[in-house]
């Protein structure tokens, strides 16, 4: 397909999208998941649509009853008359990047209502629980004009927290006995929870898993830097008291338990997510966590741009199998690669630096001014 | 490197339409599906011509694979195929159906746009290889 018939694709996927169309949604969904060309045009074209969403995350151990909450937030979110969208992330084969993707089968309860759109997506081989097309599939759904946008993870377990750079709101469940105390006292997804749900609170052991997060939270509240959720924005003053901390000053993750399957406890984690988003809003957090998550999203990006780069300029080199056959004779070793491969880019960004001193006319007709296809943002041929 | 691994995958939704009351063969596909590298969304037991098109349509996907055994055949997937159609999505989705269909059944099925009728028997090679060389080009 040529370029131009791809700008023309995306101007009527763009158009079907904003007009509200399922289809459309669908495959821009795919198109952002396939990185397929261009996809990065359709993407900025979509920034002008977005922040109208609640972003909420949910995440925790594989089997926490994830799906069967989502479902019924979802179903809940609808009888008041929101729309919503949900992303479900499952994870892939390492061997063959294959994937089973089944947790659209634990939601049900919305069956036939196009106003919750289910997607299921891969993690494509990613780490943290998410894929990395996961937040501009979240752009695309929130331009659309989804009201609550919903991600699911993928349940790999304790250190799960690439969430928190997408959500703005993360609900982490604790199954009841899911280890003893010292459980909560570890770092990774506990630590970014801001709201717990005990689900499954009626089984066994509920009490005591409850028990443990408070006194988990507790303990936190005795630092100065735990106790803000995962945003840490606002510290815990050190006359604060578990009473009072729920106010400007910082967030004190609730817990609540519910019962996923039957449906107790969803109202009241409703308005728990809604108390955080408010109170979001009202310290200007979500400002912050708004410039946090834009300053990862430019990040992201020009780490993928560095890295084409840097494998086309391996490429040329006579590829990465040679340079790793060296290392493994003898002949040389990583270090000493890497700092070969990086003094070449390194030279050629100091000289578009002199050259846009010099004469900014000129720079263009430079060849292979690496610098330069970098900071415009073009998308790297492959 | 680590784009290469995201380009396009071959998306399937494997659904089971009706009353059938057990889907060992779903699972088994699914299972294979997903070792051939493709990316299978699994919708289980019970679903209803509606849910399979929504699913279809919000999932993208390239391949819709209908397992079905309990001979209601004629007039689930046609539904299905309608449903489809109204979405414009009938298309460019390759749909395949497994399970017992009679001889005299085929036409009606083929002509309603069921692109293979994979029957007992079949290998899973097989069903694989038609995925590979018919799935869409998007």
């Amino acid at each position: 397909m040529s370029g131009a018939d791809d700008a023309s694709v995306h101007a009527e996927l763009l158009e079907g999208l904003l007009a509200g169309e399922h289809r459309a949604l669908a495959r821009v969904i795919s198109k952002i998941e396939d990185r397929a060309p261009g996809y990065r045009d359709l993407v900025s074209d979509l920034y002008p649509h977005t922040g109208e969403a609640d972003v909420i995350g949910i995440t925790g151990s594989p089997g926490a009853g994830k799906s069967t909450l989502v479902d019924k937030l979802a179903e809940t979110y609808r009888d008041r008359g929101e729309t919503v969208g949900i992303i479900a992330i499952d994870p892939s084969s390492p061997f063959t990047g294959g994937a089973v993707l089944g947790d659209r089968i634990r939601m049900a309860s919305t069956v036939g209502d196009m106003d919750v759109f289910v997607r299921s997506m891969s993690a494509r081989g990613t780490l943290g629980g998410l894929s990395t097309a996961t937040a501009d599939a979240v752009k695309a759904m929130d331009a659309f004009g989804k009201d609550k946008i919903i991600i699911e993870t993928v349940g790999a377990g304790q250190n799960e927290i690439d969430i928190v750079r997408t959500a703005e709101t993360v609900a982490v469940l604790v199954p009841p006995g899911s280890g003893d105390d010292i459980q909560t006292l570890k770092a990774g997804i506990l630590e970014i929870a801001d709201v717990f749900v005990v689900n499954k609170a009626d089984r066994d052991g509920a009490d005591r898993t409850v028990q443990e997060l408070e006194e988990m939270i507790h303990l936190g509240e005795g630092t100065s830097t735990v106790g803000s959720g995962h945003h840490g924005v606002a510290t815990v003053a050190a006359d604060s008291t578990p009473d009072d901390a729920n106010d400007a000053e910082g967030w004190r993750p609730p817990i609540v338990e519910t019962v996923a399957t039957s449906g107790e406890g969803i109202e009241a984690f409703l308005e728990e997510l809604a108390a955080h988003r408010a109170f979001l809003e009202s310290t200007g957090t979500r400002t912050e966590l708004a410039r946090k998550r834009h300053a990862e999203e430019i990040r992201t990006l020009l780490r993928e741009d560095v890295n084409s780069l840097l494998e086309a300029e391996l490429e040329r080199t006579g590829g990465i199998d040679a340079l790793a056959d060296a290392v493994r004779t003898g002949e040389t070793d990583p270090y000493s690669i890497a700092d070969a491969v990086l003094e070449d880019l390194e030279a050629c960004l100091a000289e578009a630096d002199l050259e846009g001193d010099l004469d900014s006319e000129d720079r263009s007709e430079h060849e292979g001014n690496l610098g330069e296809t970098t900071l415009e943002g073009d998308e790297p041929s492959r | 490197m680590s784009t290469e691994q995201e380009e396009a995958s071959i998306r399937c939704l494997v659904a089971k339409v009706g009353l059938d009351g057990h889907d060992r063969g779903a699972h088994v596909i699914s299972r294979a599906f997903r070792d051939a590298g493709f990316e299978v969304v699994y919708s289980g037991l019970h679903n209803a011509p509606e849910e399979i098109v929504q699913a279809a349509v919000q999932e993208d996907v390239d391949v819709l694979g209908i397992s079905i055994l309990s001979g209601a055949h004629d007039t689930l997937v046609p539904k299905i195929m309608d449903g489809l159609a109204e979405y414009g999505a009938k298309e460019d989705t390759l749909v395949l159906v497994g399970g017992v269909i009679p001889e005299e059944d085929r036409p009606a099925l083929e002509s309603a746009g069921v692109a293979q009728i994979f029957g007992p028997g079949t290998s899973i090679a097989e069903t694989i290889a038609f995925v590979r060389e018919n799935a869409p080009e998007r």
